[in-house]
């Protein structure tokens, strides 16, 4: 423990005495976020709707009016079938697409829900997804407006139930990718760059300096050198994760759905194949430079094919099976689940799973193969 | 079997790294107490030996006991007996010397109630007590060298391994180091040191001199001389003195001449020649001699002919 004790307080002087390597690890992942937050926050407003009411009564189109008051959408067009409403779609002249069965007034002035479909154009992520919400909002708050007014006029009988349901359904491009998905894409990118490349570094600059020569005589054991290696940069990717969700929270409304803890947990469990990752690079590396030119043949595949910008779906099958061997693919996946979608556990124990074995495999690789030798 | 087991027993260490072959079945052993000198020109493998026998390298054939401990079969055993100052400076520039001596205090698990004042110790022998809070990046080579042996030695090691402590600093300093040197010999830790300085080499009990991957000699200054040279060292005035060297360098049964101020150096590497001889010889080839003086031969002299048997010996 005195030993361990001692490799940390090294390990923390080097990080604090360093202050452009700090400054570079905290801006980094802001200017990106930055540059690709703002270049894809544009303005959402009159989006053009196709609309197909099927019932036409006036509770239908009160629904409708708050739609429209939201100033998300534009109702441009009104047909009559559910195929022309996949037409204009289709054809790009409308993005929105809202279907009202024939049944609407009846269920809610029976107090059932009614159910209301809103279509959505993915290709345009950044509209879809907020189109979306706006639906979603839309339809809580109407439903909640009629509810009240049948319970001050008719007291509480029948369901609880709110009387409108709206489903949305997202054509193409179902993840949506954008915006919102940006945030928790850049975590896992910035986390990737950190822990990888940082950890490399760190060992590769004991050997190019030569201070492994005088540290290797020592009666340290390979492990707590590696654990003590990595240890502040643990620290540093949890504060850049921090700072990653504030400015996405703040700037570009990013939702924080899910637990914290749960988010934060999971982000220890990624960096432990990380990590390894860049322990087993500087076991190979002999300068800092081959070490940062080794972390980028990885690097590159992770980013493009872990579905941080490019939707897996898209891809062709073998990418498809190269993205499965990637650990960030299925932190991306953990990251979107809990921040946007707000899901628990259950449903991303596939994915806790497969980076278990990832940090199993990575690190025992990495203790493996590092000695206390020069040769 | 002593009872005592010995500081270092070295058995036909060997290293290759692919065809070269870098040290090369070296034996010899090293005494309690001792201040051991290993010499050699450049790229003699002297490094090499000393990283493989604190465990860094691997060696390709041979063994090796620190204190009766099997260097390559329980190299994590020998490390807290041993300490050990690399050649090249390799201390953390970023640390200050206090933040060094105690960052190897504690992987060395020295225990924090001596910590204290085992660092007083060592400030106060090294005289770095005005600097503890320097960074180590801006002490100057003298200082820098008796910090690195301040933490080589913050575990009070029974053997301790030197490589060129004293290359780049000044005679003053090297004066200091030395003295330090003894004063650990003299409390009974053992003492490796590689020099380059032929002074420094005169202060050691015991020399090995290593050449071209070979151990070639091994003993005490003194008998070092006088097994080699015969007492045959010879300061020439000559005229003209530039061709005098030319020539005895052909010569044969000299080792080396050299220029040493206004004389010729030379080693002799036989008896066959006479100061008498030598004057009638060199008259022959037009050159004149004044004088011939019998110098005080110095280990570099011995060290000289060996290397230069060596060659004749990797000629043949
Ligand atoms: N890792 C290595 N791979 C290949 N050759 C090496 C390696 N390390 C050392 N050598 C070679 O082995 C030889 C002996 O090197 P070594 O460093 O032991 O010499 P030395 O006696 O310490 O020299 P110096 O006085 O210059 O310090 C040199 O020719 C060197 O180039
Ligand atoms: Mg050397």
């Amino acid at each position: 423990m005195r030993r361990f004790r001692a490799l940390i307080k090294k390990e923390m002087i080097h990080m604090l005495r360093d202050p452009r390597t700090l400054i570079f690890i905290f801006m980094m992942p802001i200017m990106q976020l930055l540059l690709l937050g703002y270049a894809n926050n544009t303005e959402i407003k009159n989006v053009p709707t196709v609309v197909f009411n099927q019932d036409n009564s006036k509770a239908s189109r009160a629904l409708l009016d708050s739609f429209q008051a939201t100033d998300y959408f534009s109702f441009d067009y009104a047909v009559y079938s559910q195929a022309e409403v996949y037409r204009l779609i289709d054809a790009g002249r409308a993005k929105v697409g809202i279907i009202i069965p024939p049944d609407y007034n009846q269920n809610v002035a029976t107090r059932k829900t009614a159910d209301v479909l809103v279509l959505l154009d993915g290709a345009d992520p950044t509209i879809a997804s907020a189109v979306m919400s706006a639906a979603a909002l839309a339809g809580q708050a109407h439903g909640a407006s009629v509810r009240s007014q049948q319970l001050a006029l008719q007291g509480p009988t029948g369901s609880a139930a709110s009387p409108v349901d709206v489903r949305t359904n997202v054509l193409y491009n179902p993840d949506l990718l954008g915006s919102y998905n940006l945030v928790p894409g850049l975590i896992a990118m910035i986390l990737f760059q950190t822990a990888t490349s940082l950890t490399a570094l760190a060992i590769v600059k004991e050997r190019e300096r030569g201070t492994i020569e005088q540290l290797i005589v020592t009666p340290i054991r390979s492990w707590e050198l590696i654990v003590a290696k990595i240890i502040p940069y643990i620290l540093v990717s949890f504060a850049n994760t921090v700072l990653i969700m504030a400015v996405g929270t703040f700037l570009f409304g990013v939702p924080l759905r899910g637990s914290l803890v749960l988010l934060f947990g999971l982000v220890g469990l990624y960096l432990l194949p990380t990590l390894g990752l860049g322990l087993l690079i500087s076991t190979a590396a002999k300068t800092q430079q081959q070490a940062q030119l080794m972390t980028m043949p990885i690097m590159l595949p992770s980013m493009m094919l872990s579905g941080v910008f490019f939707p897996i779906s898209s891809l062709p099958l073998f990418l498809q099976f190269v993205s499965n061997l990637l650990p960030l693919t299925y932190f991306i996946y953990i990251l979107r689940s809990i921040l946007v979608k707000g899901v628990g556990i259950e449903l991303i124990i596939p994915q806790i799973v497969a980076l278990t074995v990832f940090a199993i495999v990575l690190l025992g690789l990495a203790a493996m193969r590092f000695q206390k030798t020069l040769d | 079997m002593n009872s005592q087991p010995l500081p270092l027993e070295v058995n036909g260490l060997t290293k290759k790294f692919g065809d070269f072959t870098a040290v090369d079945h070296v034996t010899f052993s090293v005494q309690p107490g001792e201040v051991f000198g290993y010499l050699g020109p450049n790229g003699s493998g002297k490094t090499t030996s000393i990283r493989m026998l604190c465990g860094l390298l691997t060696p390709t054939e041979g063994t090796a006991s620190i204190l009766g401990v099997d260097v390559f079969k329980n190299p994590e055993q020998i490390k807290p007996l041993i300490g050990y100052m690399s050649q090249k400076f390799s201390l953390y520039d970023d640390l200050t010397v206090l933040e060094n001596l105690q960052f190897y205090a504690g992987v060395y698990g020295v225990p924090e109630s001596e910590e204290k004042k085992r660092i007083d110790e060592i400030l106060h022998l090294a005289g770095l007590e005005e600097r503890t809070s320097s960074p180590t990046l801006e002490l100057s080579g003298g200082w820098r060298q008796r910090l690195a042996l301040g933490c080589a030695i913050v575990h009070s090691p029974k053997l301790l391994f030197l490589d060129e402590p004293t290359s780049g600093v000044d005679p003053v300093a090297r004066r200091v180091f030395w003295d330090l040197i003894y004063e650990m010999a003299s409390k009974g830790t053992t003492i490796f040191i590689t020099t380059h300085y032929m002074d420094e080499a005169e202060h050691c009990n015991r020399v090995a001199f290593m050449y071209r991957s070979k151990l070639m000699a091994l003993d005490t200054p003194a008998s070092l001389k006088s097994t080699y040279l015969h007492g045959a060292a010879w300061d020439l005035a000559a005229n003209p003195l530039l061709e005098t060297v030319d020539e005895l360098t052909k010569t044969d049964g000299v080792a080396q001449a050299s220029l040493h101020g206004d004389r010729a150096h030379v080693i002799l590497d036989s008896t066959q020649w006479s100061p008498d001889q030598l004057t009638k010889y060199l008259a022959g080839k037009g050159i004149t001699v004044n004088s011939i003086e019998t110098v005080q031969s110095t280990l570099e002299d011995v060290f000289t002919l060996l290397a230069h048997r060596g060659k004749i010996g990797e000629a043949a």
